[in-house]
């Protein structure tokens, strides 16, 4: 059914990884309306300036290599390399737990030195941070769900997967999300 | 096709390719199946409409209730202690109800009324039906889409039955009172389940408008090229798209407001002094911050509401003109013209908030640059009319009653537009006046106009014309005698919100104003009951529809039987030649939309 929709219409986007674009649109509006009030929010008095914890590198170059191995990962599943297929996909999902971590790690790192993240010491520069870089978590984790899915599937030994749309929509959402970590660092580091 | 794919997509893993076969028969649907958990995008919206349905009669109560406070201020009713127990000692509602009636009224009414069984409703029924689709891109999503809503509704209304009450500081929840549980009785537990409803409800409305986007651009039949399909189906695109954009930021400001009540953050909290709590050990918050984050979403919300009624509107003044609409062409580029202002106006709801006079003179240019697009619709809705072969069917009636509506309070739109004259008007009945009309009423219109002129293809029934007419006269009538009286009341600077205003030598004088605007207001209310009665009785026991094309129209939806199954059409999908509009084309009165162009027609 898959080939025949193909074959007639070969310029069509499949319907679910459109929907995921559209998805995609959505939650960058909600990423810009927050940075957009962390800009607002900035410019009125009471601004608190401090370093970005160093691990952000770490963790963003993790996030841009777990990318490299989603990408190859769909490359393999394409060519039906399926255990070099399930090995990446193992690779992304633990580097995208790593990057959680450190994420997390960072968020310590802040708390050492003294600047609270929440609660009534804290200042709006430092909750921003870290709701922000929380909420963005959130959407990593969803798509570590998404890869465990999907992981799940290259296991099943019964019925066998020949449709690449699941994997596909799994890539575009997790370099999606390393998009938006990167968008988010250089608007920490440089923007905001 | 596509639909299929979707429609089978989990049966593609076990078995390889196969076509050309077409399903008339589905698998055995049970009663959870088919009623409950329906992935059928037709029980789907008929779900919506129904709870939009019970929501409604639940927000006008309220509104009943605290418009006897305003015309009775004296008075005492002991049937609402029988009703509202504490909240209602002795028979006459307490400050603190009347703030969680207005609030929870508002809420309600644009949320679950006018956004979830409006958009809902129709995005459902019509948009498979008229692009010519066997169902949504994803009907899994769409049945989420509504228990999502479902959720929301049951966690809006148990707020209405904790101790401290429902959350009581206006529908726009703007701090300090949203985000302090000290600062009233409301912002306790009803503030927290109030931010959970709206939360399941902002989840329920982006699956919702991802799906509307998806199936709109990519399940189109053969044939139905952006440029033929029917004008309701540009609306509910243009409305899906806001909602998708503005949305998400609603959600981002409840996030931070979250954050500010329950983990001591800073964002909209500064070192206020609250009596019986003392200074707030927060710091350099900005209340405003809340309102613009609000605002970006509860501009473009007007628009959500607004939209699809004027695709409905369209639609019914075409077909009961047995014209061909006016300006199909011009009818696309306002409503993109309105859903791109949409999201460069929210400011002029903040025009006295200090807001730099500059700042709101830009905002004020693009706020009455939406009269452009808005005149256009309006002229082009009037010239479809203009030398019609009109029938007045209940459908057609609404719709024409909607066009009324969207003029009146469309001109007082450009008084409020104006940040000098807001300075007098903001806070007043005058706005209250404005939205009611233009929004709150002119979508209920377009909303009843949907509902008389689809009921035949939901139900395979006819509403009662009878009643139809006389819900239709009362609710017009009754519309602009509750609204047009509260202009003045604005003008001579009446503010809303106020719980008793016989204390003001200058607000004195309305008592019987108020009083007239509450009866009629309790008369309109019974009549929307007359309404419900109709509309379930004919459910069951209303005259048969005989015909597969009742209005001779022209969209898809008319092809398909009388009473569609899953799937919507039994054989293949029809193809589409032509636009929607092709009536009293060549001497006949209407040419659906699936009949070849022949030879001999003219300029097609």
């Amino acid at each position: 059914m898959m080939t025949a929709l193909h074959t007639k219409q070969p310029q069509r986007i499949h319907p679910h990884k459109f929907t995921l674009w559209v998805a995609m649109g959505s939650i960058v509006m909600m990423f810009a309306g927050l940075t957009s009030a962390y800009i607002v929010k900035k410019n009125q008095s009471n601004w608190l300036a401090f370093e970005l914890p160093k691990i952000f590198w770490v963790s963003t170059i993790v996030i841009l290599l777990s990318s490299l191995t989603m990408h190859l990962a769909t490359k393999a599943f394409k060519a039906r390399e399926m255990s070099r297929y399930r090995t990446l996909i193992t690779a992304t999902a633990a580097l995208g737990v790593t990057f959680l971590v450190m994420q997390y790690f960072g968020f310590m790192d802040l708390e050492g030195h003294g600047i609270a993240l929440i609660g009534p010491k804290s200042n709006s520069s430092a909750s921003f941070l870290f709701v922000i870089t929380a909420l963005h978590m959130l959407h990593v984790l969803g798509g570590v769900v998404a890869l465990l899915v999907i992981f799940a599937r290259a296991f099943r030994t019964q019925v066998k997967s020949y449709n690449s749309v699941p994997v596909e929509i799994a890539g575009i959402y997790w370099h999606f999300v390393d998009v938006l970590w990167i968008y988010l660092f250089i608007f920490y580091s440089w923007i905001g | 096709m596509s639909n299929e794919a979707v429609l089978h997509a989990h049966s593609d893993l076990a078995h390889g390719a196969h076509d050309d076969h077409h399903h008339e028969h589905h698998h055995h649907e049970t009663f959870i199946s088919k009623y409950v958990f329906s992935q059928d995008h037709k029980m789907i919206a008929k779900q919506f409409l129904i709870t939009g349905m019970v929501w409604a009669i639940l927000g006008g109560l309220m509104s009943v209730f605290f418009r006897l406070q305003l015309g009775y201020p004296e008075s005492t009713f002991p049937w609402l202690e029988d009703i509202l127990g504490k909240w209602a000692k002795g028979g006459r509602i307490s400050d603190e109800a009347y703030y969680a009636l207005v609030t929870t009224h508002g809420t309600v009414l644009v949320f679950f009324v006018l956004t979830a069984g409006l958009s809902g409703t129709f995005a459902n029924f019509l948009i498979p039906l008229q692009i010519g689709a066997r169902d949504m891109a994803s009907p899994f999503m769409n049945m989420l889409s509504y228990w999502f809503f479902f959720a929301a509704s049951i966690v809006m209304l148990s707020s209405m039955f904790v101790e401290t009450g429902p959350f009581s500081g206006g529908w726009t929840a703007y701090p300090p009172l949203s985000a302090l549980g000290d600062a009233s009785k409301g912002s306790k537990t009803g503030m927290d389940l109030w931010l959970i409803a709206m939360a399941l409800f902002v989840v329920s409305s982006l699956l919702g408008g991802l799906n509307y986007i998806a199936t709109i651009l990519n399940m189109r039949t053969k044939g139905m090229s952006m440029t033929r399909m029917p004008l309701t189906i540009w609306a509910l695109f243009f409305t899906a798209v806001l909602g998708v954009l503005s949305f998400p930021v609603l959600f981002s400001g409840f996030i931070l407001l979250i954050f500010d009540r329950n983990f001591g953050t800073s964002f909209y909290l500064s070192d206020i002094f609250i009596t019986g709590v003392g200074a707030l050990p927060n710091e350099g918050g900005s209340a405003i911050l809340y309102q613009h984050l609000f605002w970006f979403l509860g501009h473009p919300e007007v628009y959500i509401i607004l939209l699809p009624a004027m695709g409905m509107a369209s639609e019914i003044l075409s077909v009961n003109s047995r014209k061909p609409i006016f300006g199909y062409m011009a009818m696309v580029g306002s409503l993109f013209a309105i859903a791109i202002l949409a999201f460069l106006v929210w400011a002029h709801h903040m025009f006295v908030t200090g807001l730099n006079p500059f700042l709101g003179s830009i905002f004020v240019l693009l706020t009455l640059l939406i009269a452009v697009p808005s005149a256009i619709k309006v002229f082009n809705w009037l010239t479809t009319l203009w030398r019609g072969n009109i029938r007045f069917t209940p459908g057609m009636l609404f719709a024409i009653g909607f066009v009324s509506l969207f003029i009146s309070g469309g001109l007082t739109g450009i008084w409020l537009g104006n940040s000098a004259l807001d300075i007098h008007l903001h806070d007043t009945y005058f706005v209250i006046a404005h939205f009611h009309i233009v929004m709150g009423v002119a979508s209920m219109f377009g909303m009843f106009a949907g509902v008389y002129h689809w009921f035949p293809k939901m139900y395979g029934r006819y509403l009662n014309n009878s009643l139809a007419y006389i819900h239709f006269w009362v609710t017009l009538a009754g519309a602009y005698l509750i609204f047009w009286p509260m202009h003045y009341e604005g003008l001579a600077g009446m503010p809303r919100r106020y719980y008793d205003y016989s204390n003001w030598e200058s607000f004195k004088q309305f008592l019987e104003l108020n009083r007239f605007i509450s009866t009629v207001a309790i008369i309109v209310f019974a009549v929307q009951l007359l309404f419900l009665f109709n509309f379930f009785y004919s459910i069951f026991k209303g005259r048969k529809v005989t015909t597969q094309n009742p209005w001779q129209s022209n969209t898809l939806e008319w092809t398909t039987p009388i009473n569609p199954g899953h799937g919507n059409w039994p054989g293949e999908i029809p193809e589409v030649h032509r636009w929607a509009y092709d009536y009293g084309k060549d001497g006949h009165d209407f040419i659906p939309q699936t009949t070849p162009v022949g030879a001999d027609e003219s300029h097609h």
